[in-house]
């Protein structure tokens, strides 16, 4: 089947079987490996990336469904010589071990920030309708998603806090 | 994954014809059916994607209510002004299941029709009445944490998994249904969902090609919202138990109570036995385990799940005890 991607800003003609997921498309068609697949079922983040700026994960979706629709990946975020905000955090606090998760646990938290500035509330958060405040017990449960198996979520936390100018 | 014919019908009319015919799946957030696909647990041979179709606005009803779109996801019904003022159960409902890449997919009808996490339903090597039908049901002696105890049959114990469920069931929400032959039927949730009996397999009253457009709630109910989830993490887990409570006070008693359970059945549980036995009352410890009582009058249990019982109780007692103290 014929579906045209938009990722990265860059359109991509391809031609696939229906079956393929969206993280299979990035990544065995356009050879956009920096998006991984941990779990492939939802259950693990690695494979989250941004559709029109909202955080998904790709292996739960397929590629015809998203003909037209904005991709965002980890290769997107940035170029080599100048990090996101975020990957610069990463960096800065050691927010990884083996990095396996992390450009799941940056594109989600790049989406992540944007929801707290729209005032979406959380689990955690006491009063559904004041403005969200970035505490590390919110970014913990919004961040629930991405699972790390080397655990550095401390870092990753503040790697986070730092750029979502956190409350204490 | 099977193979499948992929459309992408441009109304929810077409999209109802092309559902009707065999072996045919719609297709919404994808989360819970492209899991499911890729264990070829669910096998369509024709995928019908309504993700585009334009059903994902909420607005208010004539009623005094609101109609939410099966397409509006799980985080914007979740994170819309009016949802956190009116209906603060259902926002918290929607805030403590899956995570947040997920909700921004999920829909409302396919949270409403999400398949059971029983653990030998997704395992094909496994046998299983709702996957194959007559083929026995494995839990039944085997591991059943997260099974139910409520509303069971001796051929399956699988619990529905949604919290969003559970509080619209709660609020008595009703789904809006387009059928194949272009009419629109609304009906209560409670009537969305049938209990296993000798048919685990058929989950719904849903007739093929029926496609669910819209969750319309009532006017919010009076009394104090509350949702409570007990999960074995604090986030990204399944409820073990959950309830939903919509409680009003009057003179120091329970004037209104409406209260919903998830983790027990196999569908969102109301049972109106044991709100009818709070209203009128004052609250105190031995109502609340004379409720819990009612609620559990019928469980059956296996070695596995027979926790549920107790942590039930407690979370009900713990629930209504808040609901009752912020409410006077
Ligand atoms: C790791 C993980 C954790 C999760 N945790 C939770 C949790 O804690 N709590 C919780 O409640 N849920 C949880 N979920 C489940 C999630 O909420 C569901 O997968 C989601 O709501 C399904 O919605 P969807 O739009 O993606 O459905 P789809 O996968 O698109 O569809 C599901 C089913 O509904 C049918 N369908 C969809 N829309 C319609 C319609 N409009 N009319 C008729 N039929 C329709 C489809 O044909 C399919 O059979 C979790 C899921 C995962 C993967
Ligand atoms: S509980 Fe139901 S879903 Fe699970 S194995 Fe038994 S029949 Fe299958
Ligand atoms: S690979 Fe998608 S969530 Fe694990
Ligand atoms: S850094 Fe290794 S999985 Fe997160």
């Amino acid at each position: 089947m014929h579906v045209t991607l938009s990722v990265n800003g860059t359109e991509h003609a391809l031609d696939i079987d229906p079956r393929t997921t969206l993280l299979d498309a990035l990544r065995d068609h356009l050879d956009l490996t920096g998006t991984k697949k941990g779990c492939d079922h939802g259950q693990c983040g690695a494979c989250t990336i941004l559709l029109d700026g909202k955080r998904i994960n790709s292996c739960l979706t397929l590629a015809v469904m998203h003909e037209g629709d904005a991709i965002t990946t980890v290769e997107g975020l940035s170029t080599p010589d100048a990090l996101s905000p975020l990957q610069a955090a990463f960096v800065a606090h050691d927010g990884y071990q083996c990095g396996y998760c992390t450009p799941g646990q940056i594109c989600s938290a790049t989406g992540m920030l944007e929801e707290i500035a729209a005032g979406w509330p959380s689990h955690v958060t006491d009063d559904l309708e004041a403005d969200p405040a970035l505490t590390r017990e919110e970014i913990s449960e919004r961040m629930s998603g991405n699972l790390c198996r080397c655990s550095a979520y401390p870092n990753i936390v503040d790697a986070i806090a730092e750029v979502g100018g956190a409350a204490k | 994954m099977r193979a499948f014919d992929y459309q992408r019908p441009e109304s929810a009319e077409a999209a109802t014809r092309a559902q009707s015919g065999a072996e045919a799946r719609f297709i919404a957030g994808g989360t819970n059916l492209l899991d499911l696909m890729k264990l070829e647990i669910e096998t369509p041979r024709t995928l019908i994607d309504i993700s585009r179709l334009p059903l994902d606005g909420i607005a208010p009803t004539e009623a005094g209510g609101f109609s939410i779109g099966a397409l509006v996801t799980n985080a914007a019904l979740a994170a819309d002004p009016s949802v956190r003022r009116l209906y603060p159960v259902l926002s918290r409902a929607l805030l403590a299941g899956a995570s947040g890449q997920l909700r921004n997919k999920a829909t409302t009808g396919g949270n409403l029709l999400q398949r059971t996490r029983c653990y030998y339903f997704y395992n094909p090597a496994t046998p299983c009445n709702k996957r194959e039908p007559g083929s026995g049901c494995s839990a039944i002696g085997g591991h059943t944490r997260i099974h139910a105890i409520l509303g069971t049959s001796p051929h399956c114990i699988a619990t529905h998994p949604s919290d969003m469920a559970v509080a619209m069931m709660a609020l008595e929400a009703e789904v809006e249904i387009l059928g194949p032959d272009g009419q629109t039927r609304t009906i209560p949730l409670a009537d969305l969902y049938r209990l296993p009996g000798d048919t685990p397999h058929i989950e719904t009253s849903l007739a093929p090609g029926d496609l669910i457009t819209a969750v319309i709630l009532p006017p919010p109910p009076p009394g104090r919202q509350l949702y409570r989830k007990v999960r074995d993490r604090a986030s990204y887990a399944f409820a073990l138990v959950s309830v939903a409570a919509i409680i009003a006070m009057e003179n120091g008693r329970i004037s209104a109570a409406r209260l919903a359970f998830g983790g027990l059945a196999p569908m969102p549980w109301r049972d109106r036995e044991v709100e009818a036995l709070l209203i009128g009352e004052a609250p105190s410890p031995a109502l609340f385990a004379a409720a819990a009582d009612r609620l559990l009058a019928t469980a059956r249990t296996e070695d596995g799940n027979a926790f549920k019982s107790p942590l039930a109780r407690r979370t009900l007692a713990s629930v209504l005890a808040t609901a009752c103290a912020g409410n006077s």
